[in-house]
């Protein structure tokens, strides 16, 4: 879907993108991950043509970026940056309608689909539709940022560090729903961020970068567990990665056939396995009965299965 | 805006319209005020004629200032015009620090006596403070806005006019207000080369020593630009 090929962005003189190949494919979320100042913005602004490539070529979705119309090309690639930025003189109604608007669908094409997004993400109570930017939270106007994104469906969304400014509470929710999202839509998204715990919770595939270069590139997993420098183990916090690890998947990932006897500690299905090794180590039991909503046993969930090797 | 904040212009505006239609039977006033003149009303164009061209020169030039100080100050915001901003901003300075009564003298002897030189004069002295509110108000635009705009696929043209100038409105506003201002006090020296302004009663009852003329276009002009200025509130809340 995204494919870059001998990259570089060069700054007086200093290569702060340097020949960087990658390929990105469709339906996944890459996260590109690195310390301030290691080239991983200015490689995703260069995907929708913010920045010009000094070196190399990039392809979108078989487009050559440097031969496309920007504005057509940024058209059909949803972009959320870390403040959102909304426009603070329109509504949350017309901020999402931006590009549909752009494009120039019928009004009451653009009026379904405004409404349709602020379900999506979660707005939909109340009047929040004529409300202004500055009268919506952090979290909200982040969400106002995400769904102006997805307004005309484009296959591809790039996202700017779109947690960082967000308290950790409302975080996590709209990481949630970004894995929510992902799953309905299948987008292929590429995310950057310079928090590796966002890194090991979203992304399906994990790039590191340091100094304009990927040092790294792999499954969660594989950066956790096998990292090639100090630099990634130290990134990925040393042995507490495989922590941070358990904020992926859910004990239903996970779990194995109930056995004879019900456990007395017990998990219920959905919740991630940092819930579940919470739970044993507070309960001093190594296993955890897994409980439906009714109180049947479905599953065991045991220390061992919380492994990285053991998950899918 | 609220009926509230409306008042005061609406109270200064029945003001102004007061003493523009009381004034010309206000002889026996100023008799009693200063028994010593012979004429103490002015009486050698109607106020009224007096206003409607005071404001009518202030208009036009700040107009027109308004025209090419917004468009010059887009220009210089743009990348291909980034280089001309300093030269701009120091013609622009010129303007604005030369003395309007040193305008009028130089535009004399071109343009002869009458409102064009005053004209001249007040569109020299408004350009300033428009350029310099518009180039302020479209790089007081918060970058991620631009970043968003850009990113969301408006054309360069498209988020001029959608995005960055709706946000620097009110900038650009304040500055074409200030300059309205300076240009109703401004205007009254016109009438030292014969433009009809507020100030002929004023410039005659100086070099005359009649103080009641003085008093009558002093007490119009001043009460005008209050009036504009409030008029700017109310364009402002729009």
């Amino acid at each position: 879907m995204i494919t870059l090929a001998g990259v570089s962005k060069i700054y007086d003189g200093l290569r702060v993108v340097d020949r960087l190949d990658l390929d990105i494919a469709a339906g996944s979320i890459c996260v590109i991950v690195g310390p301030s100042g290691c080239g991983k913005s200015t490689t995703l602004r260069m995907v929708n043509a913010l920045i010009a490539a000094d070196e190399g070529r990039i392809i979108v979705n078989g487009q050559d970026v440097r031969e496309a119309d920007p504005a057509s090309l940024r058209r059909g690639i949803g972009y959320v940056i870390q403040s959102a930025g909304l426009f603070p003189h329109w509504s949350i109604a017309d901020n999402i309608a931006t590009v549909p608007r752009l494009l120039g669908w019928p009004r009451d094409r653009i009026a379904a689909r405004v409404a349709e997004l602020i379900r999506l993400v979660g707005l939909d109570d109340g009047d929040m539709a004529q409300r202004r930017p500055h009268q919506l939270s952090g979290g909200q106007q982040q969400r106002v940022g995400v769904a102006r994104a997805l307004a005309a469906d484009p296959p591809i969304l790039l996202m700017d560090e779109p947690f960082g400014a967000l308290d950790p509470v409302t975080r996590r929710a709209l990481q949630d729903e970004l894995i929510a999202i992902h799953r309905a839509t299948a987008k292929t998204i590429v995310l950057v961020t310079h928090d590796m715990d966002e890194a090991l919770k979203l992304g399906e595939r994990i790039v590191v970068m340091e100094e304009g270069r990927i040092v790294q590139d792999g499954s969660p997993a594989a950066i956790a567990t096998a990292p090639v420098n100090d630099l990634v183990r130290d990134f990925v916090g040393g042995e507490e990665a495989a922590l941070r690890l358990l904020a992926r998947g859910t004990v239903a990932d996970v779990m194995r056939p109930p056995g004879a006897t019900r456990q007395t500690a017990t998990i219920e299905p959905g919740a991630t396995l940092g819930v579940a090794l919470a739970r044993m180590v507070a309960s001093g039991h190594g296993e955890l009965g897994v409980r439906d909503e009714a109180g049947r046993e479905i599953g065991v969930i045991a220390l061992a299965d919380l492994a990285p090797g053991r998950r899918p | 805006m609220s009926v509230a904040t409306r008042r005061p212009l609406f109270i200064i505006a029945a003001l102004f319209g007061a003493l523009l239609l009381l004034l010309p039977f206000s002889g026996p006033l100023f008799h009693m005020l200063f028994p010593t003149l012979d004429r103490p009303l002015y009486s050698r164009a109607s106020f009224l004629e007096l206003t409607l061209s005071h404001v009518a020169l202030v208009m036009a030039a700040t107009a027109a200032a308004t025209l090419i100080g917004v468009a010059a100050g887009i220009f210089v915001t743009r990348a291909a015009g980034r280089r001309a901003r300093p030269l701009l901003l120091a013609v622009a300075a010129i303007g604005q620090t030369f003395p309007p009564v040193a305008v009028l003298a130089i535009m004399v002897p071109i343009l002869g006596y009458g409102g064009g030189p005053t004209l001249v004069a007040l569109f020299t002295y408004a350009l300033l403070p428009i350029i310099a509110n518009t180039i302020t108000g479209l790089e007081g635009i918060d970058h991620n806005v631009r970043d968003a705009a850009d990113g969301m696929g408006f054309t360069p043209t498209a988020r001029l006019v959608q995005v960055d100038l709706p946000l620097a409105a009110p900038v650009i506003i304040a500055g074409i207000r200030t300059a309205t201002i300076i240009n109703v006090g401004t205007a009254t020296i016109g009438s030292t080369v014969g433009a009809l302004t507020l100030g002929s009663p004023i410039i005659e009852g100086l070099s005359g020593s009649n103080p009641a003329y003085i008093v009558q276009g002093a007490l119009l002009a001043g009460l005008l630009a209050v009036l504009i200025d409030r008029s700017f509130e109310l364009f402002a809340a729009a």
